[in-house]
């Protein structure tokens, strides 16, 4: 109870601010097409023509969640105007960009932690990596995959995965450096070598970091897919539902496919948290 | 005469850090016949856990000779002989107290039914017969401290290097872990190096004290005790463990002045 007053107060205010701001950015409009029948709106008329225009430039809350509703509930799963198909066309780009980010970021972590000459010549490509605007490479990679015949899930899974490795390599690196120099010492004593160090030691220390970095590598994943569907005239995903509104000035549109992918991200993320707090709680490791 | 299990000569090791030199240890001689129990006793930087690394081949002496069973450091290390028992307890969480006794033993390469049976025997060693499917969490410090020593003997070395494995731990606890201490030698006959702070402690465990004092790290005084094997907790009530304590003190405050 203690935690829900204050949520629902903010989510209260957000709400009205919203509203508030509807009249605002769609009074302009309302006032045009008042001054063309050459009549003038008063201040009730006003609020109700912003809060239910066809292409308001911000749209309401009801009808967003009206486009929503539309879009997800009352439309079978299978029709291109549904969120739920769109949503999983980016979901499944989104998982295989992540396993693949991932397995890419573990890999050249445990490399960085066993080879100095990778510690010094990949850390620092690896920024820069992110650094490059990825709306920029994205077409890129899509054109050029597409040139030799690759299209569909791969290059989004691979726009993805450059955006989700990146944490993980970062988070790993840190973990599998987590042992302290009494736990190196202590295998040291009994002359283990590097394969069973790593192993026994390094990889189970480096969970917590693992995992903390993994949260953010999903929702990075899902930005990656969605910025990949933007370009080169995707139609099919969330991204591609972004543009399309846009092109047709079909704002509810915009923001129906924005709030599913916050949806989606927000889901994605709870649920590696879940599974975070199995495993550590498993391995003794739970804060 | 035999050589000693551990034999110093002339041992020195200068670490090379930013602001010059550091001469950590200086002139060290030293011979452990086995079966003792040596205690190392000292201010902070006298290099008493440098000496005890030395002898484990964790760090590497610059000058003179040190062997361990007649062999270097480095290869009685992998000769396995020796256990080494941390500060730290070092357990792992994500193990049972056996699977962390297991460590060394999957580590070296011992049979799963061989790993078994010793785990069994060492648990009964440290008292913690029933403990073995416990994680470490579900155990007290001191109960952490015993798993940790019963892991350094699981495998077959006859010399056990601890360096301050009850520092953590509280005075009762200690006290305690002293007298199983004392038992467990008497019982597995190994020879064992210690280092400590405490200087009942030392008095209490040895049959030989090595007074260090510092910069640079060196042996200012070696005490062979008189006490019997033998050693009920009240013996440290005794105006002979009084006496002896007093002569470590001594040592310590003369190589504190030199």
């Amino acid at each position: 109870m203690t935690k829900v007053v204050p949520v629902l107060t903010v989510i209260v205010a957000l709400v009205l601010i919203w509203y508030a701001a509807a009249v605002g950015m769609n009074a302009q409009w309302a006032r045009d097409q008042a001054a063309r029948a050459e009549t003038t709106l008063g201040f009730g008329e006003l609020v109700v023509d912003t809060w239910s225009q066809d292409r308001p430039v911000l749209p309401a809350p009801h009808q967003v969640a009206q486009g929503l509703y539309d879009s997800v509930l009352a439309i079978k799963p299978t029709s291109k105007r549904s969120l739920v198909y769109h949503g999983w066309i980016t979901l499944s780009a989104t998982l295989a960009g992540f396993g693949i980010g991932t397995l890419a970021g573990i890999a050249l972590a445990v490399g960085i932690v066993h080879s100095r000459a990778m510690d010094m010549s990949v850390m620092p490509w690896a920024i820069a990596s992110q650094t490059i605007p990825i709306l920029a490479i994205a077409p890129m990679i899509i054109v050029v995959l597409n040139s030799i015949g690759i299209s569909g899930l791969l290059p989004k899974a691979i726009i993805s995965a450059y955006l989700s490795f990146f944490p993980v390599v970062v988070g790993m690196v840190k973990g599998l450096r987590a042992p302290d120099a009494m736990q190196l010492d202590q295998m040291r004593t009994w002359s283990a070598t590097n394969s069973q160090t790593f192993w026994r030691l390094r990889l189970p220390s480096s969970m917590p970091y693992l995992f903390a970095s993994l949260k953010v590598a999903i929702a990075a994943a899902l930005v990656g897919t969605i910025v990949a569907e933007l370009p080169a005239g995707a139609t099919r995903g969330l991204g591609a539902r972004l543009l399309s509104g846009s092109y047709y000035g079909q704002t509810v549109q915009i923001w129906s496919a924005l709030f599913a992918a916050a949806a989606l991200a927000a889901a994605l993320v709870v649920i590696v948290g879940l599974i975070e707090r199995g495993v550590l709680k498993r391995m003794g490791m739970a804060q | 005469m035999k050589t000693p299990v551990i034999n110093a000569k002339g041992v020195c090791l200068t670490f090379e850090t930013n602001d010059g030199p550091v001469q950590a240890l200086k002139d060290v001689d030293l011979g452990i016949e086995r079966g003792e129990f040596v205690s190392f006793i000292g201010p902070s930087g006298c290099g008493k856990t440098t000496f005890l690394r030395c002898i484990a081949g964790l760090e590497v002496p610059t000058g003179g000779t040190l062997t361990v069973n007649g062999l270097t450091p480095d290869e009685a290390r992998k000769a396995r002989s020796y256990g080494y028992v941390f500060q730290a307890a070092g357990l792992y969480p994500w193990r049972t107290i056996a699977g962390n006794i297991k460590l060394p033993l999957e580590i070296m390469g011992y049979s799963k039914a061989d790993q078994e049976k010793r785990v069994e025997k060492v648990l009964g060693l440290v008292e913690l017969d029933s403990f073995g499917k416990k994680f470490p969490w579900q155990l007290s410090g001191g109960m952490q401290q015993r798993a940790s020593i019963a892991r350094a003997l699981a495998f077959d070395a006859d010399i056990l290097l601890m360096d301050e494995p009850f520092g953590a731990l509280d005075e009762i606890v200690r006290d305690h872990l002293n007298e199983q201490l004392l038992a467990l030698w008497a019982r597995t006959q190994k020879t064992i190096g210690f280092v400590t702070h405490s200087i009942p402690e030392a008095v209490y465990l040895s049959t030989k004290i090595v007074v260090m004092s510092p910069r640079p790290g060196r042996i200012a005084e070696v005490i062979e005790s008189t006490l019997p094997r033998e050693r009920p907790l009240d013996i440290r009530e005794s105006p002979e463990f009084i006496a002896l304590a007093h002569r470590v003190r001594e040592g310590l405050r003369e190589g504190h002045d030199a």
